[in-house]
């Protein structure tokens, strides 16, 4: 029935007093309880998410003269952030599609989270462009939409148009995706829940799903077909967020490695903040039973992955504009790593290259402090990395007289901190009223890959060995 | 929605482990025992073979939302760049099919995967408000429910499911009984 399994694996559900029941229990009690903690923590994010909207005001009032840009430096931290969130808002899909398809077990723990992170890492994505444009009003028109000027139809040969079509259907797939799998979770707390209000809430959120064999069925073939939509998907749209530069005759921007090196970085950084939302997560809410340290195990292999292959292409990119001969290309490579920008350059070799090689030791892969401090590392060095590409590229121009500094303003400030908090003011809501992990999802691994179930087939092989039990089935550390 | 064809009287049986419900679904239907429906927490693997379900054609409908948004993108862009509003880039080509790709791709995903969900969404009955009919509130948590239309059946054959049920490992068997029009 259920496909076999090495005892020597690590279970991804601990606990041997776990069963069905105790799973349901375990997962939807966050939702049934209050916190003096969550309260402080969405009054404080809430306070942020609203100085956000305040910035957005000012700048829209005033203009973008709020913000540092000037004549030479024309992107620097809107699109810094706007990069950063899109790539932290791929971990999620990543990990319900890619890892579905790779069958990889552990996903279930981590996927509904990192699903609801993406949804609220690509709506902080979006305001960045949406608000650089400065007349927001103006916003409908990045749509080939019918209009009375001519029809003057958008260009469909720039790659910033295709980024449009590209983040609003991930961003539309994604909460698909998401609210897929949320509905049958909806149901498991509708029929378990005491109140006629919070029935009812539950029952609409649930779609009034029942979970029959055949809306089952279906389930499962829309979430494999979603799958494979979603792994192209995602590799899509960071490969032409890279276009948005690639394409461009900007020396330092205009290089072919873009599209490999942006999607290997944005799924780091992804890993990075899933990890430090879900070690804080797995603590708050005690759910250290089903996000074990053989899932931060595994996030971290993916971390050391990617990491090295982000630095592998900054050496790349670094030999490449040597090799090249040609002067502008080398001069601004000069500029990134040794020009009035080094220390950002030094941020991010250190975080995103050097930190992260810390994981070919077991023993900090296994660590959750050390995971702690270095996802944080590595969500600092991938912003670094989007401002060096940015900010440093265009910092000296061609013309030594328009050679510039940024400095950001309090506006820039105020956007990029809020921000942070709407994201995690989003998430802390999730929290609160949405089950954090995929409930129908750990059952359906329950049978293979518990602690549970590790234990009863050791118990059956040692009886057919004659009273002999396999050590490997009960070793988790 | 009239709910006035539906029948109103079950048998519901329950288990707690899925092997031994796949296994008296086996039997359940080799004794030529209709079962109405069946209710689990979680998709159950080789449910669908157990049961004898056809496969369904979801797949099938979300390739064609696909090709849709495929053909939809490729000619909307071309009619622009061709004949509405064509544009002069430096004397390139009017018809830049290799920068189509990108828009093209991102439309079929588009397509197929809100296409596909909308299926779903009509196919499994699913919408905000739709209020169920709950067999059993454990069936979303800890319990595995096979569910016998009891108008179909006699008293004898009644109570042969219910035995049958029982010697297949079910912790419970009960009769559910629904008031008319209540739930879908």
């Amino acid at each position: 029935m259920h496909a076999y399994e090495s005892e020597f694996r690590e279970p991804l559900i601990n606990g041997l007093d776990k069963n069905y029941t105790k799973i349901t229990d375990d997962l939807v009690a966050p939702t049934e309880r209050n916190s003096a903690a969550w309260w402080i923590a969405t009054l404080l994010t809430g306070a942020g998410a609203l100085f956000f909207v305040f910035c957005l005001g000012w700048t829209v009032w005033f203009g973008i003269g709020t913000w540092g840009l000037n004549k030479t430096i024309g992107w620097a931290w809107d699109i810094t952030n706007f990069v950063w969130w899109i790539g932290i808002g791929h971990a999620g899909t990543l990990i319900s599609a890619i890892l579905l398809l790779f069958r990889q077990r552990y996903r279930t723990g981590i996927n509904r989270a990192a699903e609801a992170m993406t949804i609220f890492a690509v709506i902080c994505a979006g305001m960045f462009p949406v608000f650089h444009m400065g007349r927001v009003w103006d916003a409908p028109f990045i749509f080939p939409l019918p209009n009375t000027r001519g029809p003057l139809w958008v260009n469909f040969n720039s790659p910033l148009l295709w980024d449009v079509f590209a983040i609003s259907t991930y961003f539309s797939v994604s909460i698909l995706f998401w609210y897929s799998g949320l509905m049958p979770d909806f149901g498991t707390i509708r029929d378990r829940s005491k109140g006629k209000l919070r029935k009812w809430i539950y029952n609409i959120l649930a779609f009034g799903w029942h979970g029959s064999a055949k809306q089952w069925q279906r389930f499962e073939s829309l979430s494999l077909v979603l799958a494979g939509l979603s792994t192209p998907l995602v590799l899509s749209v960071h490969t032409i967020v890279s276009f948005d530069f690639a394409t461009s005759v900007i020396p330092g921007w205009h290089t072919t490695i873009f599209p490999p090196y942006f999607v290997a970085g944005a799924i780091f950084s992804g890993f990075a903040m899933v990890e430090t939302l879900m070690i804080i997560v797995r603590k708050l809410f005690k759910l250290e039973d089903y996000i074990t340290i053989n899932h931060i195990e595994s996030m971290n292999k993916i971390i050391v992955l990617t990491g090295s292959i982000v630095g592998i292409a900054y050496i790349t990119e670094m030999f490449i504009a040597w090799y090249s001969g040609y002067l502008y290309e080398q001069f601004a490579f000069y500029n990134r790593a040794l020009g009035k920008y080094f220390w950002a350059y030094a941020w991010m070799m250190s975080c995103n290259v050097l930190s992260p090689q810390l994981y070919w030791i077991k023993s900090m892969r296994r660590n959750i402090y050390v995971t702690f401090i270095l996802s944080i590392f590595v969500n600092i060095g991938m912003w670094f990395e989007r401002f060096v590409i940015i900010v440093t590229s265009l910092a000296d121009d061609f013309l030594v007289s328009s050679w510039a500094y940024f400095s950001p303003t309090w506006v820039d400030w105020g956007i990029y901190l809020g921000s942070i908090s709407v994201f995690l003011f989003l998430f802390l809501l999730f929290c609160r009223f949405f089950p954090v992990i995929a409930i129908a999802e750990v059952k359906s691994i329950f049978r293979t890959s518990s602690e549970v179930a590790k234990a009863e087939r050791a118990k059956a092989e040692g009886a057919a060995h004659g009273g002999f039990v396999l050590k490997g089935a009960l070793n988790k550390d | 929605m009239s709910n006035t064809t539906l029948p109103n009287k079950f048998v519901v049986g329950l288990w707690d482990h899925e092997e031994v419900y796949l296994h008296a679904i086996e039997h359940i239907r080799h004794k030529g025992i209709e079962i109405y429906d069946s209710l689990t927490p979680f998709p159950v693997h080789g449910l669908e073979d157990a049961l004898g379900l056809k496969e369904t054609r979801l797949h099938t409908a979300g390739f064609f939302f696909g090709a849709t948004g495929t053909t939809l993108a490729l000619s909307f862009m071309t009619w622009v760049m061709t004949t509405n509003y064509p544009i002069d880039f430096g004397g390139k080509p009017y018809w830049p099919v290799p920068s189509f790709i990108p828009i093209t791709f991102e439309m079929t995903v588009l397509f197929a995967a809100w296409g596909m969900t909308l299926t779903y969404l009509v196919r499994n009955k699913l919408w905000p408000g739709r209020v169920p009919r709950i067999y059993d509130k454990r069936t979303t948590d800890d319990r595995f429910a096979l569910v016998f239309n009891a108008e179909k059946l006699t008293d004898a054959q009644i109570a042969e499911v219910k035995s049958l049920c029982q010697t297949e490992g079910a912790v419970e068997v009960k009769d559910k009984v629904f008031a008319e029009g209540e739930g879908l």
